[in-house]
């Protein structure tokens, strides 16, 4: 028996009373209407019948002698299959000083082959209609494949082809570091990418992975060297640090045959896991200036180191961010750009990753309001920390509950939610639970998590504008002091 | 090596041709006494469903000096009507799952709500009471508030951003001035501050009206109560009065090449040529569309290969048909690296254009192009909400919401010959060029080598 692990998980998501939406008042019964030509009460909105219960399908899981782990997904409204090879390491494996090993790692995949040079690769993909990709975010890196099944076994061999015979050549190589160096040039006119930058590298220090760009520094970017993108490659890239993900218009027996033929010769290898300090802690709340002199907005970034995807508090944590800024009703978005106008856009966002990533709530706002924009951010932050109206409350969690079909709509969609179940190890039946696990989420609990991890005395604020025109009026603001950076984050000699 | 490999690419192209997946997306269209149009589209593959609404209206219709009208009035339209006070129109749907948004252009506005499919009352009961009840609680606050988002808007997608006023500083000098297409959608800051009360009221009375407007809806639903529910919510709402005619301009051309210079806060220069083409769907529209793809559309592509993978004189090139009602604009846009000067390489993308007049595409060219834009199509398909605005899509600007298979056929029809008769007949007439470029360096506009 070659499967060692057969196992059918049904993911049944039934809408029991209590995720009903409840509306203010009753008002007509949606589900027997009246004559056609009745007119409406319009003065109150419609009596929603019970959400749809989700039938998801089931994953099932299979592995490879080698340890190559598969999760198939049938899914036959489209002839197309999607194709996700996770590798259980990304940015946070980059040696010391070599920031952008896994980026450039994954992106050399598509540069060439034992058997194909860079343009046949891109070739091939074109003709097939099929799309390859690979990348590297900070927890993993991935080869991605979405292909007409039409085209499937010419598109899954060249899929393996890339992902197990690199052959990194040296000159695509070079062609990519001197691209590489030209998008950080380009960096300088972006005031939203520098404000990314700077804000990571305030909040971890350059000791640690998280405070340098995933696709590297100058430095760093002259720095790597083929070895290093081998070394990468052949630590990481093994078959028992991979799953392969698949869901689409296949059959399980037949796609595990195909995929055994062309990964089954895949080499186990010994994969280390990086170590690294913890980032430092702040101890006030600083406003970091950074100069882009004629921007006429100001690119916030405000928040503090967050919390690891591994956190007991993940439901907790999704719900008060919801309300705090994870939705376009949120209070964020609310006051800054529905009330004030001062923005497009506000939100936050608490990015968890293997280690604690960061909180961040941010906007763009209109030069000269970024001190009233300041005050408002602020009283938000502190705000959610009070208990939250019970509606307020109710129509966070609905949101995040009854959003969950649209997560699962196309093979694409149900690929990228199986993900963080391979990276962070949920367990078999998270998106079974994933109702009622919000649903137990009480206002004690969102008023809990956000004292524990929003703290408006040890924030750091980056602010990316012109600060002939803001300078003065956040020193007025007295909300912390306001050091000028460069635009990777460091300090400038007055 | 080149028998092996022409073999191997026989074998390749009668794959990829006898393995072409059909493309369906079929609807029932009728229209309410009041002139709506409603089209349904049933998918009970997920529990979900999609509404999407067009109004006929865009920045083409907008009158002088209100440059970006309509795309405020989109804002506007989500701030309420009478029986949906400040705020509750977000409230309502995300407390139901709901996600929504709108967009506006030249030629059309829409407004988009996906939901899980019990919620479908509740969005067809909010956009009847925009359709039919929005002046009654509007006031200038919701009109203040939503013009300072929309200049933020602008800020950040166009003011704050490297290049940002490159398209519609291109789009005055194509265009005559006059011409619906001759200004951005998001308007200048000036008009934005001149819009008024006044002008809400006028816009929604003129084009806010059922007979200006097509409610799509797909997805998971009862057909017959569905007919009910639409009959219900907005059969009362008064047929407006006849619509003032669209603008119809003469066909646009560019008199002689025209060369522009536009200093930004860039590192790099960047270089636009833009040529009128062929309005959407007329029969050069697709044959330029594979043009776009030959010339920039992957790694083998004509300038992408010459400029940036083999000489590496460009960070990066594009070309693309920008496809519109009326009339459409040919782009391809490049960036010379460092120590390349735009000059230089506006020299290396003349020598591709002059080899692909002189020679021609080949089949293998053509055929990457048409089986990335069907896989593409397929990918439409693949959500309820994709599938709404492309039926709403069909529905004005080909006529007919049952268009995706003709849609499919006009690509699959297409022959090298068509590519290159296109790329003589709209690539060799005048165009603009527009040279990006760091302050104080207008000195490197790009001032000829045209053809």
């Amino acid at each position: 028996v070659k499967q060692a692990i057969r196992a059918f998980i049904v993911l049944v998501l039934s809408a029991c009373a209590s995720t009903r939406v409840d509306p203010p008042a009753a008002s007509t019964p949606a589900s027997s209407p009246p004559r056609a030509t009745a007119a409406i009460d319009r003065s109150n909105p419609p009596q929603l019948g019970p959400p749809p219960s989700l039938q998801l399908p089931p994953i099932i899981r299979r592995e490879l002698p080698n340890g190559l782990k598969l999760l198939i997904v049938e899914h036959h409204e489209l002839p197309v299959a999607d194709f996700i090879l996770l590798l259980g390491t990304g940015g946070e494996g980059d040696p010391a000083g070599k920031a952008g090993v896994a980026t450039l790692t994954a992106q050399l995949l598509e540069e060439g082959t034992t058997t194909r040079n860079a343009l046949q690769i891109a070739d091939q993909a074109a003709f097939l209609g099929a799309q390859l990709g690979a990348s590297s975010s900070w927890d993993a890196s991935r080869v991605g494949l979405h292909t007409p099944t039409a085209q499937l076994d010419s598109a899954l061999a060249l899929f393996a082809d890339v992902a197990l015979r690199p052959s990194f050549p040296a000159t695509e190589l070079e062609r990519l570091r001197k691209e590489r160096l030209t998008s950080l040039l380009q960096v300088r006119d972006q005031p939203r990418a520098i404000a990314d930058r700077a804000y990571a590298s305030i909040l971890y220090g350059a000791s640690h992975p998280y405070g340098q760009p995933l696709s590297g520094t100058e430095a760093s970017t002259r720095a790597i060297t083929r070895t290093d993108v081998q070394q990468f490659y052949s630590t990481h890239f093994r078959p028992n640090n991979a799953t392969l993900i698949i869901v689409g218009d296949v059959r399980p027996d037949d796609i595990e045959r195909k995929v055994a033929s062309l990964f089954g010769g895949w080499q186990r290898g010994p994969v280390a896991r990086s170590e690294w300090k913890e980032p430092p802690a702040s101890s006030t709340t600083t406003i970091y200036l950074i100069d882009k002199p004629g921007a006429p907005q100001s690119s916030f970034r405000i928040g503090s180191v967050g919390v690891p995807r591994s956190t007991s508090d993940y439901f907790a944590l999704l719900v008060m961010n919801t309300i705090l800024g994870g939705s376009f009703t949120s209070r964020l978005n609310n006051n800054l750009r529905e009330t004030k106008g001062f923005t497009y856009g506000a939100r936050s966002r608490f990015d968890m990753r293997r280690a604690a990533g960061p909180f961040t709530a941010s906007a763009e706002i209109t030069a000269a309001k970024s001190d009233s924009a300041l005050i408002e951010f602020m009283k938000e932050l502190r705000a959610i920390q009070d208990t939250v109206p019970a509606a307020e409350l109710m129509k966070a969690k609905r949101l995040r509950q009854l959003e969950l079909p649209a997560l699962f709509e196309s093979t694409r969609d149900i690929a990228s939610q199986l993900v963080p179940i391979v990276l962070y190890d949920l367990p078999g039946d998270y998106y079974n639970t994933y109702v009622q696990q919000i649903e137990r989420v009480t206002q004690a609990d969102v008023q809990r998590v956000a004292r524990r991890y929003i703290n408006t005395g040890r924030l750091a604020v980056v602010i990316v504008g012109d600060r002939t025109l803001i300078e003065s009026s956040l020193k007025g603001l007295q909300m912390g002091g306001v050091e000028i950076r460069d635009i990777t984050g460091q300090p400038v000699r007055p | 090596v080149n028998q092996v490999l022409l073999v191997a690419l026989c074998y390749l192209t009668t794959a990829a041709t006898s393995g072409a997946q059909a493309i369906r997306l079929t609807s029932e269209k009728y229209t309410l006494a009041n002139g709506l149009e409603v089209i349904l589209h049933e998918d009970r593959s997920v529990p979900m469903v999609a509404v999407n609404m067009y109004y006929k209206v865009g920045s083409g219709d907008e009158k002088p000096g209100r440059t970006g009208f309509a795309h405020l009035f989109e804002h506007v339209m989500f701030m309420g009507s009478q029986h949906v006070p400040v705020g509750m129109f977000d409230q309502l749907l995300e407390a139901a799952g709901a996600d929504n948004n709108g967009s506006t252009n030249e030629d059309r506005t829409d407004y988009n709500i996906q939901m899980p499919s019990n919620a479908l009352p509740l969005a067809l009961w909010l956009d009847a009471d925009r359709l039919g009840w929005l002046l009654p609680t509007m006031d200038q606050a919701k009109l203040d508030v939503q013009r300072d988002v929309v200049k933020n808007e602008r800020r950040q997608g166009v003011d704050n951003v490297p290049y940002g006023r490159a398209f519609e500083t291109i789009a005055a000098a194509v265009y005559p001035r006059g011409h619906p297409y001759s200004w951005p959608v998001i308007g200048s800051m000036e008009d934005l501050s001149a819009a008024s009360l006044d002008d809400v009221k006028d816009f929604f009375r003129t084009y806010y009206v059922p007979n200006n407007a097509a409610l799509v809806i797909a997805g998971d639903f009862n057909r017959d109560s569905v007919r009910v529910w639409v009959e219900r919510n907005f059969g009362e709402i008064p047929r407006g009065p006849t619509l003032p005619p669209r603008p119809q301009p003469a066909s646009v051309t560019v008199a002689r090449d025209t060369f522009l210079v536009l200093e930004d806060r860039v590192q790099l220069p960047r270089v636009y040529w833009t040529w009128p083409s062929a309005a959407l769907f007329q029969p050069d529209d697709a044959p330029l569309d594979v043009l776009a793809y030959v010339l920039a559309g992957d790694k083998n592509a004509r300038l992408y290969k010459r400029l940036v993978y083999d000489l590496q004189v460009a960070q990066d090139v594009n070309a693309f048909q920008a496809s519109n009602r009326l009339s459409s604009l040919f782009y391809i846009i490049a960036t010379p690296k460092p120590g390349q000067t735009p000059t230089s390489v506006a020299q290396l993308v003349n020598e591709e254009l002059t080899r692909l007049m002189r020679d021609g595409i080949t089949d293998r060219e053509l055929q990457r192009a048409k089986n990335t834009f069907r896989a593409r199509r397929i990918d439409q398909l693949s959500s309820v909400q994709g599938k709404a605005s492309l039926l709403n899509f069909y529905n004005y600007f080909a006529g007919t919401p049952n268009y995706a298979e003709e849609d499919a056929a006009r690509y699959d029809r297409v022959t090298r010959e068509d590519v290159h008769r296109v790329a003589h007949a709209y690539l060799e007439k005048p165009k603009v060029v527009l040279t990006v470029v760091p302050a104080g360096q207008a000195a490197m506009k790009v001032t000829g080598g045209a053809k």
